[in-house]
């Protein structure tokens, strides 16, 4: 058995805030941004990792790449603790943050390549080789010459993302690769990110509110709420596990009453219109169809897929008890 | 060694990147040079209108105070070309610049030193320059190679005084902004932040430290020592020579204040 490349136990992360509570009174109190996580990536994986604004996801990454110092627990990636062999570990990973600079605002990009392959001493050939696949990959050449700051922001991200890669790092730290972006530009990213992950074995761990960016990359997620893993496993166990009901939507000729069919129920109706639920492992959408058509006359009918938004929405909604430990999918 | 001298060779190949940038806009480099330059000549404006009225200060003539100030303006001047982005410190722990540098594998000191270069803070040297030649033309110095080695020396010490409290003072931003930056204080508003006296703080420490006690040995002493100079306030004359030994003192001290307030360091959102 091989060692995960990234380990994580028992990890926290605790905030002192200073709050008014008065003229001149002030109360402190202490967040649990990050609240005992244990979990552990494997070489090659692409993890998306994603919770609601302030559930830690930030935290989390900031202390996997050497940012922050934590409060408790252990880190481990490549076999380094992150924040005592900072410079180090900087050499094997690659960090994109979303919406920050990380690159030199006032010269041409180009210019930032050449320093950065001085920074993370990359040698010339291996530099000369990389630099020609993104300028093809990521189509850099029409603004490889212009100031970071008159790039777009579309521009810009596959500057940021060439940043990060030029030195062959094993694991990409990406916070929000995709927003803001155009679909696209979002494409190219996430296509982009498929080959890297794909011909170099390059580890991405990704945090995004854009569940498209998930479904598209990921085959394994973490879900994260309140400093606490929820939910950790395969995407598709998640689908079948909180999202096993599909619907079928209805526009009958005439409005009627709640249509009465074995194997479905009707969870909404707007005039003509009626939202039948259905469990897709007990009764086939076929089946369905046949069952409303035979009781109703039908005009139009539609099949709503369960997507991985509504998917998580059911698990914020449904953790009732999260000191039960995260769920495990198979 | 070599990586002292990698290090260097990198920070010169970034600087000189910056200065390429600068210069594509020539027309406003050279106003805000020149612009500098004035402000700052100004400061000597001040003594030279003291001077006008009186024959004397504190038994110090006019161009003996020219040397002092000379001495210590180009120090400083030297210091804000290599250091002066320090001042945007706060800000880039506010705002969540700094991760940037610590995902690098390169010292935060060194990335921080190197992420600027305003050529148009040449202007202050000028002025540093014009001044020191004026007080060495008028002055009658008895000059020995220990006093031109004094003067060779003091720049470069003092200009090493002067860039380690600053870095020693202006650590501090790790701490106080350490409440801020927890998760959910930005909702607290502005006006909270507004509370908080940095600035002020900042620059009265900067000025007590940066100003008052090293000002002694960056111009002072050596400024006596090269005058021949009976020090009025009949301090050992060693300290004179200190000054060196003072610049390796406070540059180790900034070093390590500077290691500790990083792992200080909260980062900003959650």
């Amino acid at each position: 058995m091989t060692v995960p490349l990234i380990e994580v136990d028992g990890l926290r992360k605790d905030f002192a805030v200073t709050r008014k509570t008065g003229v001149l009174r002030r109360a402190r109190a202490v967040v649990h941004a990050v609240d005992g996580l244990t979990f552990s990536v494997e070489r090659g994986e692409i993890v998306g990792y994603i919770g609601p604004n302030g559930a830690g996801k930030s935290t989390t990454v900031k202390m996997l790449t050497g940012i922050l110092v934590p409060t408790a627990g252990r880190i481990s990636v490549g076999g380094l603790v992150p924040t005592e062999r900072r410079t180090e570990l900087a050499r094997r990973i690659g960090v994109l943050f979303g919406q920050r600079v990380q690159l030199w605002w006032d010269l041409p990009l180009i210019e930032s390549f050449e320093l950065l392959r001085h920074m993370y001493r990359v040698g010339a050939d291996r530099y000369r080789e990389n630099l020609a696949t993104f300028r093809e990959l990521l189509e850099l050449d029409p603004f490889l010459g212009t100031p970071v700051r008159q790039l777009s922001l579309g521009q810009r991200v596959r500057g940021e993302l060439t940043a990060a890669m030029l030195h062959d790092p094993e694991i990409l730290f990406l916070d929000e690769p995709t927003i803001g972006l155009d679909i696209v530009a979002k494409q190219r990213v996430r296509e982009f990110l498929l080959r890297a992950n794909r011909e170099h074995g390059v580890t991405v761990l990704l945090t995004t509110h854009d569940l498209a960016d998930i479904e598209r990359l990921a085959r394994r997620i973490l879900i994260i709420d309140h400093g606490r893993l929820i939910y950790d496993g395969e995407l598709e166990a998640l689908k079948r596990r909180f999202g096993p009901r599909r619907v079928l939507v209805v526009d009958l000729v005439e409005p009627a009453p709640p249509l009465r069919v074995d194997g479905g129920e009707v969870v909404r109706t707007d005039g003509p219109r009626q939202w039948i639920a259905f469990d897709g492992d007990r009764i086939t959408a076929a089946a369905l169809i046949a069952a409303v058509t035979a009781v109703a006359a039908v005009r139009d009918l539609t099949l709503e897929e369960p997507e991985i938004e509504s998917v998580v929405r059911e698990i914020y909604a449904g953790r009732a008890r999260p000191e039960a430990g995260p769920i495990r999918g198979s | 060694m070599g990586e002292l001298r990698e290090g260097g060779a990198l920070y010169l190949r970034i600087i000189a990147a910056r200065i390429r940038a600068q210069l594509q806009y020539r027309a406003s480099f050279a106003l805000e040079t020149v612009g500098m330059f004035f402000v700052t000549f100004l400061d000597f404006v001040v003594i030279l209108v003291i001077f006008a009225n009186v024959p004397a200060l504190a038994g110090w003539s006019r161009a003996e105070v020219a040397l002092l100030y000379a001495i210590s303006a180009l120090c400083f001047a030297f210091t804000d070309l290599v250091v002066g982005q320090l001042d945007w410190l706060s800000e880039w722990v506010r705002n969540g610049t700094f991760d940037g540098m610590l995902v690098r594998p390169r010292g935060t000191l060194f990335q921080v030193i190197s992420s600027d270069f305003q050529i148009r803070r040449v202007g202050k040297i000028v002025q540093g320059l014009l001044v020191l030649v004026y007080a060495l033309v008028v002055l009658d110095i008895q000059w020995t190679p220990a006093r031109a080695l004094m003067l060779a020396a003091a720049i470069p010490v003092g200009t090493v005084i002067f860039i380690s409290i600053w870095v020693l003072t202006i650590s501090i931003v790790f701490w106080t902004v350490d409440g801020r930056e927890a998760a959910n204080a930005f909702t607290y508003g502005g006006s909270f932040l507004a509370q908080f006296p940095i600035n002020l703080y900042d620059r009265w420490l900067r000025r007590f430290l940066g100003y008052i006690v090293p000002i002694a040995f960056v111009a002072y002493f050596p400024s006596l020592y090269i005058l021949d100079k009976p020090d009025p306030l009949g301090l050992p004359s060693i300290l004179q020579f200190a000054a060196p030994v003072v610049a390796v003192v406070t540059a180790i001290a900034a070093g390590l204040v500077w290691r500790v307030a990083v792992r200080h360091y909260q980062s900003a959102g959650g």
